[in-house]
């Protein structure tokens, strides 16, 4: 058979069956004319490079549309720029520019441009000469593949299908500028992939002159189209600032218009570990497959030791419920024996796989991105306690945000225009928006496919004092939040658009969201409590004013006004309550009882989370001018991070401090038994970028 | 008549006492609170011996430091002064106008002081009825929405209008025909007949049905407005005049010779002075169609409105009489209702030529 010879690393696709055999050529089937040969099917079977398939299917990986494909460009480029920043500890600093390329020598405008120059900078760690290449013109070559951990790439395809993309579209190579630290040179490369081999094929390599001490910029060359609203390049950078508050983001949109997202959160996610398989996670034959790989030379060591959460004592319990010596080999489990064992497995009840595999994003950072981005009265976010769906762990979080802000209402507070007869106000008919994340990564197509959505559905907002349609979302000025973190997000395609329907991860999208709809129906009892007192009050002084006037008239206008209007609004007060109803008005500033993790804000100020509120103020007021402080000019990563941290508000430093310590000591715990030596600070060594 | 003189009408007193109400309320640091009779058929009783529906004698507060209640206090002050405004510039007005005249825009707020005539009409009738004055008497007049042919002179502003020299079209009956705006000169005709609906009336003005059986004929275009009622019990009273009424064959026309009777319940307080009492019910009666040989198709099927209406009319006190159970009771059991104008079926001037006279002649009509 006639194999092609293929390069070490490019990953082959049998075509059929026969093709991964070497079998010897089959007997001569029956000789009709008109038939083909096994040997003439044989010939003409033959290995297909990823890349040339991904060419072939480019829909698979969200580059069905133009407009698609230029938010998968900066999408890849902009979560390679995250991860690799976050893996290094360094506080994310990623400029995104998109760029109109002219065609036929004139300009045209950004909404009827075809194509497009995306540029993604970034201040992370760099990558080394070596690797760049093949990081960025190589599918399916990168760090995340292999390992339990959660990032926002996976698979090591994204980057190098957009670079993919732009050569299939426009020919242009991918540039890429990447420097490991102030005193190592810049690189400059261009880099294009053999789809044949799955190799790249690099036309430009330099040292050149970088403004930047460290960092990588990818630029890549793609037909695209710039359209904004729903689903655009726009929408998806405000997401990811928003589920993001620890990154500084500035976006050059092609409209020659600069948009600056400032971090609000000082403090990078705790950096996710690497786990192993927990035992609720495992099929049989996966189990039968590690009975066989593994190290351990006895049953019950192999399963303290292949997976989380198994201790030695737990271990050797399982052995004896079922009823095998825990000394046996595990190679020699086969058979009835090896099924018991695993049964007896799933029947015992095991802790939880550990949590930080995951990062979650954090109620607080939640609630900065929020309260950030979207402007709105009532802010809450819940992190639900982890849980895990086929063994891979996960957390969901949610967050909502309600309501118009007290200082936007005012704005188009016209003037008060007499209302004619059958004018009434207009009522809002505006139905809530559903913002999903998967491991901090917006989701912004298929939204009715995906679990969150549904799960968004299925709630019933009725009991919280919101309208709900049968069957629809919300109703109400509101945004709805959810990620999901995961080591291992199901999605229900490869490219990561919706997150499939797993009963678990279902159960835990709608707890978390009943929790922030039970906060918001507080908020808004509350809310309608002192309005109803606000009103009463009001109504009397409104019409005291009327009837004092009125009555006046009637006396013919020989009443002393003033003595009854003040007799009037005295009977006033102490019949709506007087002080209890400042209490209950808010006015005497009590916060937000039975409303963790909350902000409110209403004409008066802001109750709950208040440093975290006046923080992000202070940060949006600040991003404002000019000069960016928190690009760690020839520093280490260390001391960028102290800095930034050294201006924060002392309160908050003090109170986010905790529980960090806290999850680090947990963290090391957990790993004692089998990593004990891998640094958790990232080292200024730089490292593979991460690919997604 | 007489031109009004002077400053202070005793309705307007009673407009002012409003406004004392108030003051006196927050001297003392009390709830304004106004006592209005309540206006509907829990608080009105039958009184068999005059045959008038009576208002009872519950109340309702209306505070003003009560959220629910506070908006129509205000209203309740603002359309009393709008009312006396009337009365010092001796002028009349319509619901419509009083609506326009005390709605505007609360200073500093969205809020209009009432966002249609439907808030401000029921507060001029409360008004009536907690002072006890008459429409007329607080100047507000209804549409000119009857009219009247006949041997009768009045005298409206100083003008002469003999009813028998107006052709067919008649004289409309003003909505304020008290003795000092509408004087009944002459009168020489032996009874009033009042019809439900326009359409017969013309009928029989053109007939000069009148004229043949001399006679008031009188119109009020459905549920007749107080002026043409109070013009009814006027006639019958001033004249001696009996008064028959001529309405559809249905529940509702059923009503209307009811409210001309006994009152209305809505209006309990004004049947003093505007029920007629001896007032007869002429027809269409659901004995008709058989006596008259109406063909059964120039029914129309009762529906279900017209069935509950019925069985609540039955229920009334004032319909407690064996003639009229059965009445109501055989058009039930018919399940058919008949309009006035099915008369024509059998010829355009059956109503004058044959079916009146008839009645006439029979006495044949319901107490």
């Amino acid at each position: 058979m006639a194999k092609k010879q293929s390069t070490t690393s490019a990953i082959t696709i049998p075509v059929t069956a026969k093709s991964e055999s070497d079998s010897p050529v089959p007997k001569k089937a029956a000789k009709l004319a008109s038939q083909v040969t096994a040997v003439e099917m044989g010939a003409r079977q033959r290995e297909i490079s990823v890349a040339e398939f991904f060419t072939k299917n480019r829909h698979l990986l969200g580059f069905d549309n133009p407009r698609k494909a230029l938010l998968t460009c900066v999408k890849e480029a902009v979560d390679n720029a995250l991860d690799a920043c976050e893996e290094a500890g360094i506080l994310p600093d990623v400029t995104v520019r998109l760029d109109v390329v002219p065609t036929n020598g004139t300009v045209p405008p950004a909404s009827q441009a075809t194509r497009f120059r995306v540029t993604v900078t970034d201040n992370g760690p760099g990558i080394v000469r070596q690797q760049i290449p093949r990081i960025f013109a190589k599918l399916l070559y990168g760090s995340k593949f292999h390992r339990m951990r959660m990032s926002r790439g996976q698979q090591g395809i994204g980057i190098s299908a957009a670079g993919m993309y732009g050569q299939l579209t426009t020919g242009k190579p991918v540039q890429i500028i990447s420097r490991i630290g102030p005193k190592s040179a810049a690189h400059f490369f261009e880099v294009q992939i053999d789809t044949k081999k799955n190799e790249p094929l690099v036309h430009e390599n330099k040292q050149i002159e970088w403004a930047q001490p460290r960092g990588t910029q990818v630029t890549l060359e793609v037909e695209g189209k710039y359209q904004k609203g729903r689903a655009s390049v726009d929408e998806w950078l405000e997401q990811t600032s928003i589920a993001n508050p620890h990154v500084k983001l500035t976006y050059h949109t092609p409209e020659g218009e600069a948009k600056g997202y400032p971090r609000t959160y000082h403090e990078l996610p705790p950096s996710p570990r690497e786990i192993k398989p927990h035992p609720y996670g495992i099929e049989f034959g996966m189990f039968l497959k590690m009975l066989q790989d593994t190290k351990s030379h006895s049953l019950s060591g192999f399963v303290a030791s292949d997976f989380c959460r198994v201790s030695p004592q737990l271990a050797d319990e399982m052995c004896k419920a079922a009823k095998v010596s825990a000394h046996t080999k595990p190679r020699d489990l086969k058979g009835s024996a090896a099924e018991t064992f695993y049964r007896t497995i799933q029947d015992t009840k095991i802790m939880a796989p550990p949590t930080n595999c995951i990062s979650p994003i954090g109620e607080k950072a939640i609630l900065s991105g929020l309260y950030k981005q979207i402007k709105g009265e009532f802010y809450t976010a819940v992190s639900r306690p982890p849980a895990v769906y086929r063994g891979n762990p996960f957390i969901i979080e949610a967050g909502l945000a309600y309501g118009n802000r007290p200082e936007d209402q005012n704005k188009p507070k016209q003037p008060a225009v007499p209302k004619a007869e059958g004018e009434h106000e207009e009522e809002d008919s505006e139905l809530a928006r559903v913002i999903r994340y998967a491991n901090r990564v917006p989701l912004l197509y298929q939204q009715s496919a995906c679990s969150t959505f549904k799960a968004v559905l299925s709630t019933t907002w009725k009991n919280y004092g919101v309208t709900q349609s049968r069957g629809a979302l919300p109703g109400g000025p509101m945004v709805i939040f959810v990620h999901m973190a995961s080591v291992w997000v199901p999605f229900t395609s490869e490219s990561k658009e919706a997150i499939a329907d797993y009963d678990e991860i279902q159960k835990e999208i709608t707890l978390a969201l009943r929790e922030c709809g039970r906060r918001l129906g507080l908020f808004l009892r509350r809310r309608e409590r002192a309005a109803s007192e606000y009103r009463r009050r009001n109504i009397f002084e409104l019409y005291i004013e009327e009837v004092v006037e009125a009555c006046n008239r009637l006396k013919g206008g020989t009443l002393p006004k003033e003595k009854l209007k003040a007799q009037l609004q005295k009977i006033a007060t102490s019949r709506t309550g007087g002080l209890k109803t400042d209490e209950a008005l808010g006015k005497t500033g009590g916060g937000p009882e039975g409303l963790p993790h909350s902000i409110i804000v209403t004409a008066e100020g802001v109750e709950g989370e208040v440093d975290l509120a006046h923080q992000v103020r202070a940060e949006a007021a600040a991003s404002t001018l000019p000069g960016e402080p928190d690009l760690g000019g020839g520093e280490s990563s260390k001391a960028t991070e102290t800095k930034t941290k050294g201006k924060q508000p002392v309160g908050v430093q003090k109170k986010e401090a905790k529980p960090s310590k806290g999850k680090a000591s947990q963290m090391a715990l957990f790993d004692a038994p089998n990593k004990p030596t891998k640094p958790h600070k990232p080292s200024t060594v730089s490292r593979p970028r991460g690919k997604t | 008549m007489a031109t009004k003189q002077h400053k202070t009408t005793p309705v307007e007193k009673k407009l002012i006492g409003l406004a004392d109400v108030v003051i006196a309320a927050a001297e003392r640091s009390k709830d304004p609170t106004l006592e209005i009779p309540i206006r509907a058929l829990s608080n009105v009783s039958f009184n068999a011996r005059k045959g008038l529906i009576e208002m009872g004698s519950k109340k309702q507060a209306r505070s003003f430091f009560n959220v629910g209640m506070a908006k129509k206090f205000m209203q309740t002050v603002l359309v009393a002064d709008a009312l006396s405004e009337l009365q010092r510039a001796e002028l009349t007005t319509s619901l419509r106008e009083i609506y326009y005249r005390t709605k505007h825009t609360i200073q500093d707020s969205h809020e209009n002081t009432f966002d249609t005539q439907d808030e401000s009409d029921p507060v001029i009738e409360d008004l009536e009825v907690s002072l006890s004055a008459l429409r007329e008497e607080l100047h507000v007049r209804a549409e000119n929405s009857g009219s009247i042919v006949g041997p009768v002179v009045f005298g409206d502003d100083g003008d002469r209008v003999d009813c028998a020299r107006l052709g067919k079209g008649g004289y409309s009956v003003p909505s304020i025909v008290e003795p000092e705006y509408l004087e009944i000169r002459r009168c020489t005709a032996d009874f009033v007949l009042l019809v439900e609906k326009g359409t017969q009336w013309n009928r029989l003005s053109e007939d000069k049905f009148w004229r043949r059986y001399n006679c008031v004929l009188l119109t009020g275009n459905g549920q007749p407005p107080r002026g043409v009622r109070r013009l009814a019990r006027r006639l019958h009273e001033e004249h001696r005049l009996p008064v028959y009424v001529l309405v559809d064959n249905d529940p509702w026309g059923y009503y209307i010779y009811s409210v001309i009777k006994q009152g209305s319940i809505n209006l309990a307080f004004e049947s003093q002075r505007m029920a007629i009492p001896k007032a007869k019910f002429i027809g269409l009666s659901s004995a008709d169609p058989e006596r008259y040989e109406l063909p059964r198709n120039v029914g129309i099927k009762l529906n279900d409105k017209d069935i509950a209406r019925a069985k609540e009319l039955m229920n009334y006190e004032w319909f407690n009489k064996p003639a009229w159970q059965a009445e109501i009771k055989r058009m039930l059991t018919s399940g058919l209702k008949y309009e006035l104008d099915a008369l024509a079926n059998k010829d355009f001037q059956y109503l004058t030529k044959k079916y009146l006279p008839r009645k006439l002649k029979e006495k044949d009509w319901l107490d």
